[in-house]
């Protein structure tokens, strides 16, 4: 089986690997990298477990081959802690209880951190649109959508 | 056997690739990369060309050439396709939108292909390198031909001449029960001179409504006009019958759903 | 949430320092940083990938299996049929001693839904497994098949499970669990209006976000590390044992972090066979549902039918009733005995009725075998009961709230399984209820209570 080298920039290090062509990014991280945070929940694309931002754009990465994605700028959720000290939207997740069994909280995180970068401070549809293409099997979604709008308040008052 | 990706930087290239069996075009990845993952072995190679020319948006003389490796998100962000970003935001959730590309969105098989119901609604014409077909004519043959789209072209539509509906049970991502598109050219005093109206999910590909819109001409959009149009837009559909909703229930819906459309 | 202290002030302790409090959960800064490790976290060199070649029939004779085409696959390591597994069939519930083993880990013989696995492919990659998979060559004989939980227990209906002999599970009691108490005639006689409903269920199915698996390593042993996401662990480990036929001992379970369960992760199915692969191959394991295993392999919560007859007076009290429940369990046993039992004892519902007649069924069908989920047994009962209850209120007129204080059980109360009822506090709920959905009842229904005789 032919293998390719992939290489790039994951939460700010740089990695290099060599996969198996048609690799999906989702199993270079998880197992080859070791970035167990995006999950595989389907493989199909329906539950966006598996979200990154690549090069600051949503991406399922069950549906990305790994090797498309040569010389990208990768985040994670794995990478938001800065130092030990939680992101804004992960404080938020944990003290609204957005987070019940977890599988879908690293994808949920990714999936409203691209919307916060772009629009600091959205609207309870604009979060509902954002999360769209992420399922939550337990908490019913409104947790989620208050950790997000809290998260946006705590982001605004802290530029202020 | 793995499934292994080829890259080519020219469109000829990549249409040679082609040829072999087992290899099919990567887009977006949305559904192909899909249909590997899901145990589907018939796919072996998969080929992808990085021309830029593919990926690029050009608007000039009231015509759009959307190059086929576009994405949905793309489109609905353009500030000068706002007419039409409707039905690419209509396509999946947002990280779908930022992969699911034109092209891809031409071979989609119903519930989906909601993009290509819009394009089939404005006439648009289908590019390889081969020339260009109108999408009729490309969406017939779309199950045998093997060479990559380039591109898709399109005259811009007047706003108020455009009309799109997607109706699904899940907001704001459900996949379409069906979709509509509709183009129509009207008098001053609102009679329809020239209707195109497409449907998804009512066959395995976007068709037009072609009783429906013959049923139009001449016609007000109010309720009592229109009703010929609603009472004829089911012939010759065979909708599909998937997870989302049966081939009754959508040939049930399809007429409130099209009044709705030309009544709003 | 507000903690109502005034209620059972006298016979609760009053240390209760955390209820009504939100407390973080322990887990949650882990699921926030990603850090939280699943079962699909594992990762071994060298393992292999399982997957299943199933049924696409609902109930066929298996007349022979050929995989030698899928043995001679690249990157196939090898490959698993019935044969292969030391006690092959089994059932969860014989822990309990709820029999009889019924069910296959591969079939043998004969498929009896579609879905059911058949031969298990252990290969390099999950590619390679897929294709081989898909070259293995099973020769089936369709059998008539029945889904319809009435039509199964008909006379001359296709026996779903020969392990049973009849397509519903056989009770100490017979064919059905049945509560008789009073004399439920005698009550229909005497009420002013009788009511006969029927209502019914779909399989539910739970759709976690983390499908069913498991990740299978050897520890060079003899001893096997098995991690699962089952929300069953002893019930898994004990009847991996039996299976495998190896002394608990050798088996290692790590597990208690599930991406979701409600219910749908308490069958053992998937680490059974996957221990096996990794003895016989001595690799490491993964057996991971997709996400069309689990939405159509996995037991869902069983589709119901509960017949209500209920003997009605006009100043509200409840005399008789009468209930036919039918669980379908699919075809096989699983939970579903259990569950059927369960809606036996529950079918009286949180009310007290002199005179009460009860028969529930599990059935098998040729359809997904169904298990546990959130309250099975109970949940649609539940559902049924409580529009039954409102039915019964609009016939005679009455609120229905009030309809329901008239017939609330109370502390001393005999339920019908003839079990005293004690630290009932539906009234003082009600009463609550009324308050908070602004839903006045009359004075009197606000001044009784649970444990006293009031009114
Ligand atoms: C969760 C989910 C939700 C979705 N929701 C919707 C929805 O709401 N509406 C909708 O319309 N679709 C939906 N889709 C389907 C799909 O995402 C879109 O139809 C998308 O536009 C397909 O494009 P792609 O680039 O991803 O296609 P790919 O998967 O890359 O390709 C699909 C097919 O088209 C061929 N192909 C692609 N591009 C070309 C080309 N340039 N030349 C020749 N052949 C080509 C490929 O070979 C392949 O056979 C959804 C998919 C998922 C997974
Ligand atoms: S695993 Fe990628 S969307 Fe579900
Ligand atoms: S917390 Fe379990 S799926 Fe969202």
């Amino acid at each position: 089986m032919a293998k390719v080298p992939v290489q790039f920039t994951l939460n700010g290090s740089e990695k290099a690997e060599f996969v198996e062509s048609g690799t999906t990014l989702l199993h270079a991280l998880r197992d080859k990298i070791g970035d167990t945070s995006p999950k595989g929940g389907c493989h199909q694309g329906t539950c966006g477990a598996c979200s990154v931002i690549i090069d600051g754009e949503l991406r399922l990465s069950c549906l990305t081959l790994a090797e498309t994605c040569n010389g990208a700028d990768i985040k994670t959720t794995a990478g938001l802690a800065e130092g030990g000290m939680l992101h804004p939207l992960q404080r938020a997740f944990l003290d609204a209880f957005a987070t019940q069994c977890g599988f879908c909280t690293p994808g949920m995180i990714m999936a409203a951190k691209v919307l916060l970068d772009r629009m600091p401070n959205p609207s309870r549809e604009d979060v509902v649109e954002a999360l769209s293409g992420n399922v939550c099997r337990c908490t019913g979604y409104e947790p989620i959508i208050q950790a997000v709008l809290t998260a946006a308040r705590a982001n605004s008052q802290n530029a202020a | 056997m793995s499934l292994a990706l080829q890259t080519f930087s020219t469109v000829k290239d990549a249409n040679s690739a082609l040829q072999a069996s087992g290899t099919r075009y990567l887009g977006g990845g949305t559904l192909v990369v899909r249909a590997a993952n899901e145990g589907d072995v018939s796919v072996s190679s998969l080929v992808r060309v990085t021309e830029p020319s593919l990926s690029q948006i050009t608007i000039s003389g009231g015509k759009a050439r959307i190059g086929a490796s576009v994405t949905m998100a793309a489109i609905a962000r353009h500030p000068e396709l706002g007419m039409i970003a409707p039905a690419a935001r209509a396509v999946g959730g947002p990280a779908i939108r930022n992969m699911a590309t034109v092209g891809g969105n031409l071979f989609a098989p119903a519930p989906y292909g909601d993009f290509a119901v819009a394009l089939l609604a404005l006439d648009a014409s289908v590019a390889t390198e081969d020339g260009e077909m109108p999408i009729e004519t490309f969406l017939a043959g779309r199950d045998t031909g093997r060479a990559v789209v380039t591109a898709v072209g399109f005259s811009l539509p007047k706003a108020e001449t455009f009309r799109f509906l997607k109706v699904s049970r899940v907001k704001p991502k459900g996949v379409s029960v069906l979709s509509i598109a509709a183009l129509l050219q009207r008098t001053a005093d609102g009679a329809v001179t020239a209707a195109r109206i497409a449907l998804g999910c009512m066959a395995d590909r976007p068709i037009r409504a072609k009783a429906a819109e013959k049923a139009l001409l001449g016609c007000k959009l109010t309720p009592e006009e229109i009703a010929p149009a609603l009472a004829v837009a089911g012939e010759g559909i065979t909708p599909v019958t998937d997870p989302i909703a049966s081939a009754w229930y959508r040939a049930e819906v399809l007429p409130v759903h099209l009044g709705r459309l030309l009544l709003g | 949430m507000e903690l109502r202290k005034s209620y059972f002030a006298d016979v609760r302790k009053d240390g209760l320092n955390e209820i009504g409090q939100p407390r973080p959960r322990l887990d949650s800064p882990g699921h926030v940083t990603g850090k939280t490790a699943y079962f699909a976290d594992r990762n071994f060199p060298g393992m292999l990938h399982l997957k299943m070649v199933r049924s696409p029939h609902h109930h066929a004779r298996i007349r022979s299996i050929d995989t030698s085409e899928a043995e001679k696959h690249p990157g196939v390591v090898r490959v698993l049929t019935a044969k292969d597994v030391p006690h092959n069939v089994y059932t969860i519930l014989i822990l309990i001693q709820i029999g009889p083993e019924d069910e296959t880990v591969l079939a043998d013989g004969k498929v009896r839904w579609k879905g059911e696995a058949v031969v298990a492919v252990l290969a390099e990659t999950e590619r390679a497994a897929q294709e081989a998979a898909a070259k293995v060559k099973v020769d089936y004989e369709v059998l008539p098949a029945v889904f319809d939980m009435e039509e199964a227990l008909k006379p001359g209906a296709p026996i779903v499970n020969e392990y049973h002999g009849q397509n519903y599970y056989l009770y100490d009691s017979g064919e059905c669990r049945k509560v008789r108490f009073g004399d439920v005639e005698a009550g229909f006689a005497q009420a002013d209006h009788i009511l006969e409903q029927s209502y019914q269920s779909s399989p539910i199915e739970h759709a976690p976000t983390e499908t069913t698996g498991c990740v299978v390593a050897p520890e060079g042993n003899d001893r096997f590390t098995c991690y699962t996401n089952t929300q069953a662990m002893f019930f898994t480990l004990d009847n991996a044992s039996i299976i495998l036929q190896m002394p608990g001992s050798k088996l290692h379970f790590v597990g208690g972090t599930v991406g979701g369960g409600f219910g749908g992760k308490v069958d053992v199915i998937v680490e059974p066979i996957a221990i096996l692969a990794a003895k016989l191959t001595g690799r490491p394991v993964c057996f991971i549902y997709s996400r069309e295993e689990e939405m159509q392999v996995s037991s869902p919560r069983a589709a119901e039918k509960v017949v209500i007859k209920d003997g009605v007076m006009k100043d509200g009290r409840i005399v008789a009733r009468k209930v036919t429940g039918y669980t379908d369990a699919g075809a096989y046993s699983r939970h579903s005995p259990y569950g059927a039992q369960k809606g036996a004892a529950h079918y009286p519902g949180p009310y007290t009725i002199p005179n009460v007649w009860i028969d529930t069924y599990c059935v098998y069908t040729n359809r997904t075998p169904s298990s546990a989920m959130r309250g099975f047994g109970v949940t649609i009962g539940d559902f049924a009961l409580e529009v039954q209850m409102d039915k019964l209120a609009r016939l005679i007129g009455m609120d229905p709230l009030e309809f329901h204080f008239i017939n609330a059980y109370r502390d001393g109360d005999m339920k019908a399984h003839r079990q005293p009822t004690e630290g009932a506090a539906l009234i003082e709920c009600m009463q609550e209820a009324s308050r908070a959905a602004n839903w006045p009842v009359a004075e009197k229904y606000m001044a009784i209570s649970s444990y006293g005789k009031g009114e």
